[in-house]
Parts: C-alpha cells; sequence; structure tokens
C-alpha cells in the first residue's frame, strides 16, 4: 500500500476516513429504516411481521454449501437463497463485522448464519448500541425442546447465555488422543493413560527416536488442546460481560512445564499443524498427538497432509491428569444462527434444525462428528464400518461429554491471544511457564476492551 | 468579442468541466467522510456530544502505544531507507552512460512496483517462509528456520519496511531520474570544467537541487506510511493471528469500528493520525522549501 501514486493529500484523508466514507453512503442510500413492524412475539423476542412464503437467505461457508444443497433436496417447496462467505473462519470475524453494518443500515440481515466459531452467542445475544440483537432465541419455543434435549450433553454450551439458546451446534470438536497404532507397536510403546504418562513417553521417544512427535503447540488453539484439559482457569466466563482469569493456578502451572519439557526434546514442535513445513518435516512422524476430532480428516486422513494409511490410525480416550477423571477441551465446532429479524422464522428454523440434525446432512455428508447425539452415533457407525481406523471410534463419542465446561466463550478470542502472544514468546525460547504472566495479562487486557469485567 | 475572448471563455468552461469531476468524487470520497470522521469523533454512539471521550479511551488503550510505536518505527526504517537508496541509486543511474544498461535498469527498479500492493505481500509471505522462499539459504544465515522465527515481533518494522521499498521505491527512483534530467547541462558541465568528478557533482550540485524532490517523496512517502494496513493485516491472517491484526493504528481503527461495533472510537483514531500525519509533512514542507519560489 505504501505507493508514491496513491497519495495526494485529499487521497490520504480519503484512505484514513475511508471506512467511514462506505458508512456515509450507506447511511445515505439505505435511509436508515429501521423494523418499525416489529412487536414481541411469542417467542421471546420482537418479531417482524412473519410471512410463510417469504425466501429465506441463508449465509454459509463453502464446506456448509452441501447442507443447503441437502436441505433444498429435501424441502423443495422452500424458498431459499444461498450465500457463500468466509464463515467467520481464521479470526476474520466477518459474521459480526456484516451484522453490525446491517444493524446501521436498519435492514439487510440474512435469516440463517452458519459461522465456523463458536463464541458468536457472545455478542449476537446481546443489544448493540440500542439495536436489537441479532440472534433469535431458539429455546423458548421456536425449537422444540425435544430437539434441543437430544443434542450431546454440553453442545450447546458455547449457544447458551443466561439459560437461553442463540444457536444450534452443527459438529463438536471434542479433544482426543491420536495415536501411530503401527508405530507405537513397533517401538513397543503403550497407549498412555495419563498426562504424567504422556510426558514420561514423551521423555523416551526423545532419548530412543528421536524426530518423531507426539504433538504440537504452534496452532492458536494449543491452548484448548492443553490447557482446557488441564482445568486451567484462563477463559472461565461467568457472566455475559464477567470472566475470570488465573494463569498463575496448578492447574495451568502443570500443563505449561510439562509442554516446556516436551518443547525443549522436540518431541511437541511450535509448528503449525496447517503449514507444508510440517507436513514436510513430520509425515510419518507423528507418533501421536492430542487434538480435536477433527484432526482425522483434516490431517492425518488427508492426502493434503500427513496422509496416514489406513488401519495404522487409533483414537485413543482423552488424558487425565493421574488421580483426576480425564476432561478434555474443545478446538470450534461451528454454529447456525437465526436470525430476530427473520420475516419467515419458520423457515428458518427448520433449515437450521434440518442442517444440525437431518441424516442426509450430518450422517451422509458432512465431515465433523454430529452435535446431534442420535446423529453423532449414527456418524460413529459410518466412520468406523470405514475401516480406515485401527481402533473403534468409542473414545470419541466419550469425550464428547466430557468437555470440561470451566472454558468459556466470551466476544474476545482466546485464539489471537496466544497466536500473538504465546508462539512468538516460544518461538524465541521463552519457557511456557514464564510466559504465564504474560499470557494473563494479555488475556485481561482483551477482555477488559471487549467490554468485561476481569477477576 | 475577439477570437481571443472567446477562446479563453471556452477554456474557462472546459477547465471547470474537467475540474468539476473531480471536486465532486473529492467532496463524496474525500472532504464528506472526512467531517463525517470529524462528527464521530466528537459524539457518542447515541450522536450526543461526548468532548474528547473518544480521544482519550483510544489513548488509554493497551493497544495503542505499541501501535504508535510499531508504525513509528516502521516509518523511521522505511523513510530513512527511502531517502538514501533512492537518491543514491537515481544518481548511479543517471550517472551511467550506457543507454540501454540505464533504461533496463530502471525497467527493473520500476517492475515490483506494477504489482498491485495486496499481490505483492502475498509474494512476500513466500519469500520470507524459510521452506518455500527461494532465498532460504540467506534466511539461514541469519538463523531463521521457521515461518514463526522470521516473523517474530522484532523483525516486523524492518520486514515491512523492505516489502514497502521493494514495491514503492522503483517509481521513485524513476522520477528523480526525471529530475536529474532537469538539470540543466550547462551547470553539470560548469562544474566539470571546474574540476568537479563525479562524487563532488552530486553531492554539490545535484543531490541539493532535488530537495525539493525529495521532500515531496517524504511528503507522500509519509501519508502512505502513517496509514500501514494491508501488509500487517495480510501477514496477520496468513500467520493466523501470530502477527497481531491490531499491529497498526489504521488496524486499531479497523479493529474498533468492525470488531467492537465502536465507530466513534475508530473516527478518534484515524483524526489523530490526520494530525500526525499533518504535523509531519509541515517538517517536510518546512524543511525541503517545497512551497518557495525559484
Amino acid at each position: 500500500m505504501a505507493r508514491f501514486r496513491r497519495a495526494s493529500y485529499v487521497r490520504s484523508l480519503l484512505t484514513i476516513t475511508g471506512s467511514v466514507g462506505v458508512l456515509a453512503l450507506a447511511l445515505a442510500g439505505c435511509g436508515g429504516g429501521s423494523d418499525d413492524s416489529a412487536t414481541t412475539g411469542s417467542y421471546g423476542f420482537p418479531q417482524a411481521t412473519q410471512d410463510d412464503k417469504a425466501t429465506i437467505t441463508v449465509w454459509v461457508d463453502a464446506d456448509r454449501t452441501k447442507a443447503a444443497d441437502a436441505f433444498k433436496k429435501a424441502n423443495p417447496d422452500v424458498p431459499i437463497e444461498v450465500v457463500t462467505y468466509d464463515g467467520s473462519a481464521n479470526g476474520s470475524n466477518s459474521f459480526r463485522t456484516k451484522m453490525q453494518l446491517f444493524d446501521r443500515a436498519g435492514s439487510g440481515w440474512p435469516d440463517v448464519v452458519f459461522s465456523s466459531q463458536n463464541n458468536d452467542a457472545a455478542w449476537a445475544s446481546q443489544k448493540s448500541n440500542g439495536k436489537q440483537a441479532f440472534a433469535a432465541v431458539l429455546s423458548d419455543g421456536l425449537v422444540a425442546q425435544d430437539t434441543l434435549d437430544q443434542f450431546t450433553k454440553g453442545a450447546l454450551n458455547p449457544c447458551t447465555v443466561e439459560g437461553k439458546v442463540y444457536c444450534l451446534r452443527n459438529d463438536l470438536a471434542q479433544v482426543v488422543l491420536f495415536y501411530n497404532k503401527a508405530l507405537l507397536d513397533k517401538f513397543g510403546y503403550q497407549v498412555p493413560k495419563t498426562w504424567q504418562e504422556y510426558q514420561a513417553l514423551g521423555e523416551k521417544v526423545a532419548q530412543e527416536h528421536p524426530g518423531y512427535i507426539i504433538g504440537t503447540v504452534g496452532d492458536a488453539f494449543a491452548p484448548e488442546i492443553y490447557f482446557w484439559s488441564s482445568k486451567c482457569q484462563a477463559n472461565d466466563v461467568t457472566g455475559p460481560k464477567a470472566v475470570t482469569v488465573n494463569t498463575g493456578s496448578p492447574e495451568c502451572q502443570r500443563v505449561a512445564s510439562m509442554l516446556d519439557v516436551l518443547v525443549k526434546n522436540g518431541t511437541t514442535p511450535n509448528i503449525s499443524v496447517f503449514t507444508p513445513e510440517f507436513v514436510k518435516k513430520y509425515s510419518g512422524m507423528v507418533l501421536m498427538a492430542p487434538g480435536p476430532a477433527w484432526y482425522s480428516g483434516a490431517i492425518f486422513n488427508n492426502p493434503e497432509s500427513l496422509k496416514v494409511p489406513a488401519g495404522q490410525l487409533g483414537v485413543a480416550a482423552p488424558l487425565a491428569w493421574a488421580g483426576e477423571e480425564a476432561v478434555t477441551g474443545n478446538v470450534g465446532g461451528g454454529t447456525w444462527f437465526v436470525s430476530s429479524h427473520s420475516k419467515n422464522l419458520k423457515a428458518a428454523e427448520s433449515f437450521v434444525r434440518f442442517a444440525t440434525t437431518a441424516d442426509e446432512y450430518q450422517v451422509e455428508v458432512a465431515p465433523g462428528y454430529p452435535a446431534y447425539a442420535p446423529a453423532g452415533a449414527k456418524w460413529v457407525k459410518k466412520q468406523e464400518e470405514s475401516k480406515y481406523y485401527a481402533t473403534d471410534l468409542q473414545a470419541v463419542v466419550e469425550a464428547g461429554t466430557a468437555i470440561w465446561s470451566g472454558w468459556g466463550s466470551g466476544i474476545f478470542s482466546q485464539e489471537a491471544i496466544w497466536a500473538k502472544t504465546m508462539t512468538p514468546g516460544i518461538a524465541s525460547g521463552k519457557s511456557l511457564v514464564s510466559l504465564l504472566p504474560e499470557w494473563q495479562t494479555a488475556i485481561k487486557n482483551q477482555a477488559q476492551v471487549d467490554g468485561y469485567t476481569v477477576k | 468579442m475577439t477570437m481571443v475572448d472567446r477562446t479563453a471563455r471556452q477554456r474557462g468552461a472546459m477547465s471547470y468541466g474537467f475540474v468539476s469531476l473531480y471536486a465532486v468524487l473529492t467532496l463524496a470520497f474525500g472532504i464528506l467522510p472526512a467531517l463525517y470522521a470529524l462528527y464521530l469523533a466528537f459524539t457518542d454512539a447515541e450522536g450526543g456530544f461526548a468532548g474528547l471521550a473518544n480521544f482519550s479511551k483510544v489513548v488509554g488503550d493497551f493497544r495503542f502505544w505499541p501501535a504508535v510505536t510499531h508504525v513509528a518505527l516502521y516509518l523511521l526504517i522505511w523513510l530513512g531507507a527511502l531517502v538514501v537508496l533512492v537518491t543514491v541509486l537515481a544518481v548511479i543511474v543517471h550517472a551511467i552512460r550506457v543507454r540501454w544498461l540505464s533504461r533496463t535498469l530502471r525497467f527493473v527498479f520500476y517492475l515490483p512496483g506494477a504489482l498491485a500492493g495486496a499481490s505483492s505481500v502475498m509474494l512476500w509471505l513466500f519469500v520470507l517462509d524459510p521452506t518455500a522462499s527461494p532465498v532460504s539459504g540467506l534466511l539461514g544465515l541469519f538463523g531463521f528456520e521457521s515461518f514463526v522465527q522470521v516473523i517474530v515481533p522484532g523483525n516486523l518494522p524492518v520486514i515491512f519496511a523492505i516489502i514497502a521499498f521493494w514495491t514503492g521505491a522503483g517509481g521513485w527512483i524513476v522520477i528523480m531520474y526525471g529530475a536529474l534530467n532537469n538539470i540543466s547541462a550547462e551547470v553539470i558541465e560548469a562544474a566539470r570544467v571546474d574540476g568537479a568528478g563525479a562524487v563532488q557533482i552530486a553531492w554539490r550540485i545535484q543531490i541539493p537541487m532535488l530537495r525539493k524532490w525529495i521532500a515531496y517523496m517524504g511528503i507522500m512517502s509519509l501519508a502512505a506510511g502513517t496509514q500501514l494496513f494491508v501488509e500487517p493485516q495480510l501477514l496477520s491472517q496468513a500467520s493466523n493471528a501470530i502477527v497481531p491484526n491490531d499491529y497498526s493504528l489504521n488496524q486499531l481503527a479497523y479493529q474498533y469500528a468492525f470488531q467492537q461495533n465502536d465507530f466513534n472510537g475508530a473516527a478518534a483514531i484515524s483524526l489523530l493520525l490526520l494530525v500526525i500525519a499533518l504535523a509531519l509533512s509541515a517538517v517536510f514542507v518546512t524543511r525541503g522549501g517545497l512551497f518557495e519560489r525559484d
């Protein structure tokens, strides 16, 4: 952008205020028409006048267009318009950005939105600058209680704010322990059951088979894999605008010191699993890795990533800390929202219900583990029948209900905070234990910027 | 009415015609948004007068001073490199008597600038990643083995300065070359007769006569540089946020507007940026004698 041609004073003014300029035009164009027809409806939020024939606009990411296709096939008479966007992925935050602009314009909201993130309910459930909350309350009659009850226990936690459900979970991303059974057998190792055994194994691997790895910390979701399942109080969201952060607790310390040993001895590199670097260095070298359920499709059984052949990949239950019951973390898992501004709530509801519960999509097509328990059971069965795995997948099912509830879903992104404070710190050779206070400060600062009271 | 009058009047009308198009666009996309920003910066979300509240809020933000430091460091490195290297390179290219070589060099210098901003950053993403880089050996010499090591916070101002220099310097070299051509051959000839060598001519004749051009380059680059946005934004996405998305002031303004839904805070940052850029430009204008008549 730093180029001489662009700059004249007037134009520099323009660029400085560019975003505002676009807005000014948008306002002029839209006339700021507010939704006067809204009345408080029977579902616990102000509704627009309903029209059963109105076309519903559905925003999905590229992967979820298949859900829309399946819905169209099953419901040919529901008028629907599908818009593809980035799914708010990788911190783009486009879902929130766009809805805020529609809020300012007073019109234009889509009826249904898929988000690849699971912390959107935190803002979508709240009024913003006096404007009606974007998300429709689903648990006050819009979606049948019976349907909500059949989601895996805890699956709707990220969608729940002050006891009300604002979105339906597409898939679960519970952390389990993946391992290469063929390699483990060859080296004569046992699958660890506790984090202590895991660390001991890491030290053994570094000695006996240097180059092989048992995990990674290079991704922004490393805290969700390791610190969440250690019950570290880094993200204890206690209310819509309250969070308690204490990274100095023993639960945080123990996992940080474990990782320090493993990072130092090379068995847990500070490299993102989504880089060519990772694939180049560690194809065939991943002995095991704690990671979310979607690791299997995204990394192990992916011809563009590690490409682990059929019959080698085993899935074990999440690791426990010795003497404690195993709990686990969670990395993502998409969510479906219905707009409170929708003129056809009936169709919008039927769409999100279909996308999250119908076998035609969740069992037949969806790549991730369905959050809706009946679909989840069928999905696991189908995966087991594929004969790809060296073990059964009961560990995935059980881990789905063992996600620790002390790690919340605030507006601020824990992943972004980790990426900018911890990853460069580890890269420059600092220990995780020594970085914990810095992490705490970074979380506090970011939470406060987003209006949270931090304890 | 004489012929001359009519032509003059026609010309006058014509010039208004040409200017009006620019004026309308300037008004719509430059002046009005700026005024709107001014309005936003001094009001709160409900439209009530907020005094300096928005300014104290953004200045008190924990991300503000780091962003200021980032941009300042970047400007220091980049403007320094630009002023020194562009001038030196332009003088050298101008001194080359072999015509095809001089032409080729100018073309090569200019070439990177032909890439649009965003795509040149994409290209640099590959150059900076030791596993994909064509100069991975060079990165290895500095001890960089992974992308994450290359983009640690301490390296970023230099990286952004290199990217900006690589894309922008060529255009300026061509402009400086043109300016050097404007220096009358008689002056140079006279200096040579008096016994000045190439270095003395450059130092005592050419560079002083380029002063206004250098000041002009400084101002233009300053205006663009304080608005650092595309490079860190793309690098932030490509590195999955290891390069923070609030690295520069403009990014922070973007975060305010679109992450926090606080357009008033964003407008306050924009105004601060404008004031700082204007103040710094004033230094260039006065020191460079830009508004002096010869």
